[in-house]
């Protein structure tokens, strides 16, 4: 008969902690008085949802009015013999618009992270010397907060992306690389550490076969380290993920840290409650990014163990 | 010699008309610090001005007006809304170094000064007129001259904040108090902070915090754009005593500032940028029914975000002082009337004279530096092109050009009622009491 009750641990204790969570929150915020009104409680956390939502389908409509407009004018440009070039509508971005646009900063730091770390902690794994010669510097910059890189990364980004119309916008490359820079020692370390304690058998056995260097990498010490990889990737992503909504916030860089520092700025009686409603989907979305994480390891490496 | 200066400008007017070829750059985006002054930019993209000048606008709300020039600066941003004092410090090295120009003037007034509620309760002992249900404005700085000697003798200078060392607000502040006979220290080589010789210590605190900062009393007073006077007012903790357009009527304000190297590569699109701001202030300012809407507008978490109620308290017309003593102010916020978007040279030069005379130009210039540098910064014949083709359009009335080489007439609309020329910045030094005087 344990199963029932095994079940209804499971589901029971975390629905019974939330709802908890929900009625001290509820309680507390009608008692809080800031100067912008009293901090909002979770229905009206529900209800600036709606309302980012409703703003949201608001500007689609806006940008259905300027595509509208957009080919009327090409009609006119057209019969009159004349060019037209495509125009993109240039409305504010709204909620979802910066959950993208922080999602794909997030993803392109943390895939040039990866292609940085992932070879050089297979090097630093497997040779001793190489280790022994980059630790210092690992262990120099690992701490370094993405504040501190900030500044300097967007000056370098600034002074270097200087042709008329480069690939990525400035903001963009800034933020990702920044993300990048703090991101990278998770999978670096995991990396050279899970290379490190392949079992000496398998080398042996490599060795007998004569293996080359690559082919052993490849056959042998990737697929046993490959649990650490993965634990240093899903903390790297979790990192990135936070050191991205700081970079936002600082540089003014587009995303959800912009979208929190714009409503901060707003003061208004909404301010509160949507500056929340931000905080539970950066929650929600670090949470989903980290289980996406756990699944691929699982799906690549048969560790039915990892959480 | 200025008959020959105009037939350049008409020449030069000229040329820009006949070349209205397309916009070398028609996806621009444009920079704003959340304050209501910001509203040309705003209606000119909700108002579709931008589109009818084939100019599709991205408007991108900045942190401060230190990351706002950085971003012209890079080419992070084609242009944005900037303090008065910003393009010409930027071009002169005060802070960061760039050549920045404008052609476009935002808007007259919209400041105010307010003190903490102590301070007025002291300057009305000492001033007991001001003790009256509706005490008489403008209100010199005089009065509050005892107050300063009493935190002096107790060995507590009184101070006061503003928002940016070049903002509108440092100048105006200091105006109002050397107007009454209270020393607001300079600027020197050694002293970046601007408090040698001070009798009010003033520092900077940016505009959102200036009524906390006040609550706490780490100041006792402080110069700044709306809503934050009017808050003071709601939250109960202060007083406003005087709003700019009593230090100097119709001030200039705000200027929609680019880089040189950017009205150098795209002189099409800045001259259809001007048009489209003109017609947004000629909107603002045509009904009232329109600054209405405008707030509304502004009320969009996108734009300036803040309530409906309290940008309506300062767009719409009127100002409240002490609780309760709501006045008529039709004058505090001006976007078009009294050729506002002009960019008169003399605006330009008013700045670099209060630059010399608080210190931040460190050594003493020529009549003709002053007339040099502005028209480095200053550029009316952008201006000037935009509204003859608005004339030609039916959209501006020929009596909204002002007729000027560049210069206002002399101007006495002063709370001290020194005269000012910008054709002759060091007399005008000469001649005010307190500062640098040459």
């Amino acid at each position: 008969m344990g199963e029932p009750r095994t079940w209804l641990i499971k589901l029971g204790a975390p629905l019974l902690a939330f709802a908890l969570f929900l009625a001290l929150w509820a309680t507390a915020a009608a008692r809080i008085q800031t100067s912008i009104g009293a901090l909002p409680g979770p229905m009206q956390v529900v209800e600036a949802g709606r309302s980012l939502v409703a703003d949201h389908r608001a500007e689609r409509v806006k940008a259905a009015e300027f595509e509208a407009r957009m080919a009327a004018k090409r009609e006119a440009a057209l019969a009159a013999g004349e060019t037209w070039k495509e125009r993109r509508y240039t409305g504010s971005p709204t909620f979802p618009d910066q959950i993208a646009t922080s999602l794909a900063t997030v993803f392109t730091g943390f895939l040039f992270a990866s292609l940085v770390a992932l070879p050089l902690g297979v090097l630093c794994g497997t040779s001793s010397t190489v280790y022994a010669a980059l630790n210092p510097l690992i262990q120099l910059f690992r701490p370094v907060s993405p504040l501190a890189w900030l500044p300097i990364v967007m000056i370098l980004v600034s002074a270097l992306s200087t042709s008329g119309e480069p690939l990525f916008e400035k903001a963009f490359l800034s933020s990702a690389i920044t993300v990048a820079l703090c991101s990278l020692w998770p999978t670096l370390v995991n990396t050279a550490l899970g290379v490190a304690s392949v079992e000496r058998d398998h080398l042996n056995v490599a060795r007998v076969l004569r293996l080359s260097w690559a082919v052993r990498v490849r056959k042998i010490v990737i697929p046993s380290a490959l649990p650490w990889i993965f634990t240093g990737l899903r903390l790297s992503l979790g990192v990135g993920w936070m050191v991205l909504i700081a970079a936002e916030m600082l540089a003014q860089n587009p995303g959800l840290g912009k979208f929190v520092w714009d409503m901060f700025q707003n003061g208004s009686s909404e301010t509160l409650a949507r500056i929340m409603v931000a905080v539970f989907t950066i929650g929600s979305i670090g949470f989903a990014l980290d289980r996406i994480m756990v699944l691929l390891q699982r799906a690549v490496s048969h560790d039915v163990r990892a959480t | 010699m200025k008959r020959m200066r105009g037939g350049r400008t008409l020449a030069a007017v000229g040329a820009l008309l006949s070349l209205a070829a397309a916009p070398e750059k028609d996806e621009l985006k444009l920079g704003f610090i959340k304050l209501t002054d910001c509203a040309p930019l705003v209606l000119a993209k909700e108002l579709g001005y931008f589109e009818d000048e084939d100019l599709y606008v991205t408007l991108e709300a900045q942190a401060n007006w230190k990351i706002l020039l950085d971003r012209v600066i890079s080419g992070e941003l084609d242009g944005a809304h900037m303090l008065a004092g910003q393009p010409i410090g930027a071009t002169l090295g005060i802070g960061t170094q760039a050549h920045v120009v404008t052609g476009f003037s935002m808007d007259l007034n919209g400041n105010a000064i307010t003190v903490s509620n102590d301070v007025w309760k002291r300057m009305q002992a000492a001033q007991p007129a001001l003790a009256a249900e509706k005490p008489p404005h403008p209100i010199s700085a005089a009065a509050l001259r005892p107050v300063v000697e009493e935190f002096q003798a107790a060995g507590q200078p009184l101070r006061m904040g503003m928002v940016f060392p070049l903002s509108t607000h440092n100048y105006e502040l200091r105006y109002w108090l050397a107007a009454g006979g209270i020393h607001p220290g300079l600027y020197t080589a050694s002293d970046a902070t601007g408090t040698t010789d001070a009798d009010v210590l003033i520092s900077v605190t940016p505009p959102p915090q200036m009524p906390a900062t006040l609550e706490q009393g780490t100041i006792q007073g402080y110069c700044v754009g709306e809503p934050w006077n009017q808050q003071a007012v709601a939250k109960g903790i202060g007083v406003p005593v005087i709003t700019d357009l009593e230090i100097w009527k119709n001030n200039p304000e705000k200027v929609f500032g680019v880089s040189a190297q950017w009205a150098e590569r795209n002189p099409e699109t800045h001259v259809r940028l001007v048009k489209a701001l003109i017609r947004a202030g000629q909107w603002l300012d045509a009904t009232p029914e329109n600054r209405h809407t405008a707030v509304k507008i502004l009320a969009r978490p996108e734009y300036v975000g803040a309530d409906a109620s309290v940008i309506a308290n300062s767009m719409t017309g009127t100002f409240e002082y002490e609780k309760g003593d709501r006045r008529e102010l039709p004058d505090f916020n001006v976007f078009f009337r009294d050729h506002a978007t002009y960019p008169y040279y003399s605006d330009g030069v008013w700045y670099l004279t209060q630059m010399r005379r608080w210190g931040q130009i460190g050594e003493a210039k020529s009549d003709a530096w002053y007339d040099e540098t502005i028209r480095r910064v200053y550029k009316p014949e952008i201006w000037r092109a935009a509204a003859e083709r608005l004339i030609a359009e039916g959209k501006l009335g020929p009596s909204d050009v002002p007729e000027t080489d560049g210069y206002a007439p002399k101007d006495d609309g002063f709370i001290d009622g020194v005269a000012y020329d910008g054709r002759a910045p060091n007399a005008y030094l000469r001649s005010l009491a307190i500062g640098q005087k040459d």
